[in-house]
């Protein structure tokens, strides 16, 4: 079933083409994995389907309908850093999760106690709990990482938005995060978008790869094009690009198919 | 070893802290000596002992007419002036500072007004405000306000646009509204940026109330030193100083503990 659905988007700055005819389904639940050369427009893509930027042609949809404008609960975001907020402990950072959509931004009373007791047994889970009460400034970049999806997801999003998120992190740090972030996805199916630099961490987290890139270059003007999508790797059956199997054997993705 | 490369060791450091005061003090000591060698009546550079004894009789005997003590009367009249200016312009400044730094609608607005009013010199409104508000307390607490406020609104939207953008939107995909943002995401933040804003704004707004009080007033400190330059009565003058000196300095460093105190997460932040 197609979750998300883009249409033929075109996004400049000016005069200067980030992204061209980019168009792109999605089914609920897979975990599509950005990659491509730094300035072709991957985190402009995200800020799209973050609804924080309209493009200048072309349409998002989410389950039919098009996006509203602004940012909201049913997709949330970890950059690469400052996600998580400075002047809230760990604890109240998840916290933050519930209260921010109240009228005044927090909770009160009953509400917040039991708000404290979930985000307690969510530290607990990610293995945050020893350090509740301490500030993110206290913490390892991995644990604020940590911090910052626990956070995004104790929202509840249908769909979750990563922007480089283990892109400041060492390389065994990494490697635990990405098995947080695959239990975590075990345990709550959602569509994730997750632009990435890492090759290898693309394949291995996602259900399919694609990769932005420019087709068209002119070599006395590197900004005169935008990229779009030029491959959409199945990373789940060996790396093969769904153009590749649909040639050979007519199969496609499902998601890929126009939605009826 | 290059002098920029050079650090005190313990002692080293309390003394050369110490040192501009004392040769400060030596130079005094030695011109008011040699003032008063020639002419004991001397009334321009008095000795320490007459400072001393000067400060003794003003911080405990009372006045004659009143039965008072004007010292601590002063005290309290300049201080509660300051913390009603100060007082006033730090909301203000709170409040506006955030709405422009955060809303793009109200920053289009008032930004350039802004700018414009903080060019306005503040004394050269102080004759409006005696004639529109009396020459009592509200004007003088209205010129410190006027004084300072709008270098507050100015340096708390800076801070406000500075906080990071990847926050604000955070805090979107958590559901907060405008005013969940800015009461949950951007006021808990400037907070500690407003104490250090108020830290700098105390000098001109010490200026601003003796000024203020040396035109018209009946009390307060600036009133009383402006009072007592007519009989050249420079032990009272200094004594006066020394004593505004140190409420400034330490308002100063009792606002640096509060802001420790109260936002232990912005130090960490460094």
């Amino acid at each position: 079933m197609t979750l998300v659905q883009v249409d033929g988007i075109f996004q400049s700055y000016g005069p200067r083409p980030i992204l061209e005819r980019v168009s792109l389904s999605v089914g609920e639940g897979e975990f599509i994995s950005i990659v491509g050369a730094s300035g072709c427009g991957k985190s402009t893509f995200l800020r799209l389907l973050l609804d924080q930027e309209r493009p200048t042609r072309g349409q998002i949809t989410v389950d039919g309908q098009p996006l509203k404008g602004e940012p909201d609960r049913t997709r949330g975001i970890v950059f690469q850093r400052y996600s998580v907020f400075p002047h809230l402990t760990v604890r109240d950072n998840i916290v933050a999760a519930e209260g921010l959509s109240r009228p005044l931004g927090r909770l009160f009373g009953p509400a917040r106690r039991a708000a404290r007791a979930r985000a307690d047994a969510t530290l607990d889970r990610i293995g945050l709990a020893h350090v509740a009460h301490q500030y993110p400034a206290a913490l390892s970049g991995g644990m604020q990482q940590r911090l910052a999806i626990a956070q995004a997801l104790a929202a509840k999003p249908r769909i979750l938005l990563l922007d480089e998120p283990f892109g400041a992190l060492d390389p065994g740090t990494r490697e635990q995060m990405h098995a947080f972030l695959t239990d975590l996805r075990q345990e709550t199916p959602m569509t994730v978008f997750m632009v990435t630099h890492d090759l290898r961490e693309a394949f291995k987290l996602g259900d399919r790869v694609i990769v932005f890139d420019k087709t068209r270059w002119d070599p006395h003007d590197p900004a005169a094009y935008g990229a779009t999508i030029t491959y959409d790797f199945d990373a789940r059956n060996g790396g093969i690009p769904y153009q590749l199997k649909e040639d050979q054997d007519g199969s496609s993705h499902p998601a890929a198919q126009p939605a009826a | 070893m290059r002098l920029i490369n050079r650090y005190p060791g313990p002692v080293g450091r309390v003394a050369l802290a110490a040192l501009p005061f004392v040769l400060v003090g030596l130079v005094y000591a030695q011109a008011s000596a040699a003032r008063l060698a020639e002419n004991p009546q001397d009334r321009i550079l008095p000795s320490f002992a007459t400072l001393g004894g000067t400060a003794w009789r003003l911080l405990t005997e009372e006045d004659r007419r009143s039965g008072e003590i004007l010292f601590w009367g002063d005290t309290l009249s300049s201080l509660s002036l300051l913390a009603a200016g100060v007082g006033i312009a730090a909301l203000l400044g709170l409040v506006l500072g955030v709405a422009i730094g955060l809303i793009p609608l109200i920053r289009s607005s008032l930004q350039g007004f802004v700018a414009v009013v903080s060019m306005i010199p503040p004394l050269a409104v102080l004759p409006i405000l005696f004639i529109t508000l009396g020459v009592g307390d509200t004007a003088k607490i209205a010129l410190i306000a006027i004084g300072i406020t709008p270098f507050l609104i100015r340096d708390l939207t800076a801070r406000t646009l500075e906080l990071p953008q990847e926050q604000v939107v955070k805090a979107q995909t958590l559901g907060a509204s405008t005013l969940g943002i800015a009461l949950s995401v951007a006021l808990p933040q400037i907070l500690p940026r407003l104490i250090s804003a108020i830290r700098l704004s105390l000098g001109p707004a010490w200026l601003f109330l003796i000024a203020a009080e040396a035109v018209a007033s009946d009390s307060g400190l600036g009133y009383r030193v402006f009072l007592v330059r007519r009989f050249l009565a420079m032990d009272v003058i200094l004594t006066y100083v020394a004593w505004i000196t140190l409420l400034a300095f330490l308002i100063d460093w009792g606002l640096a503990r509060l802001s420790r105190w109260l936002f232990p997460w912005a130090e960490a932040r460094g």
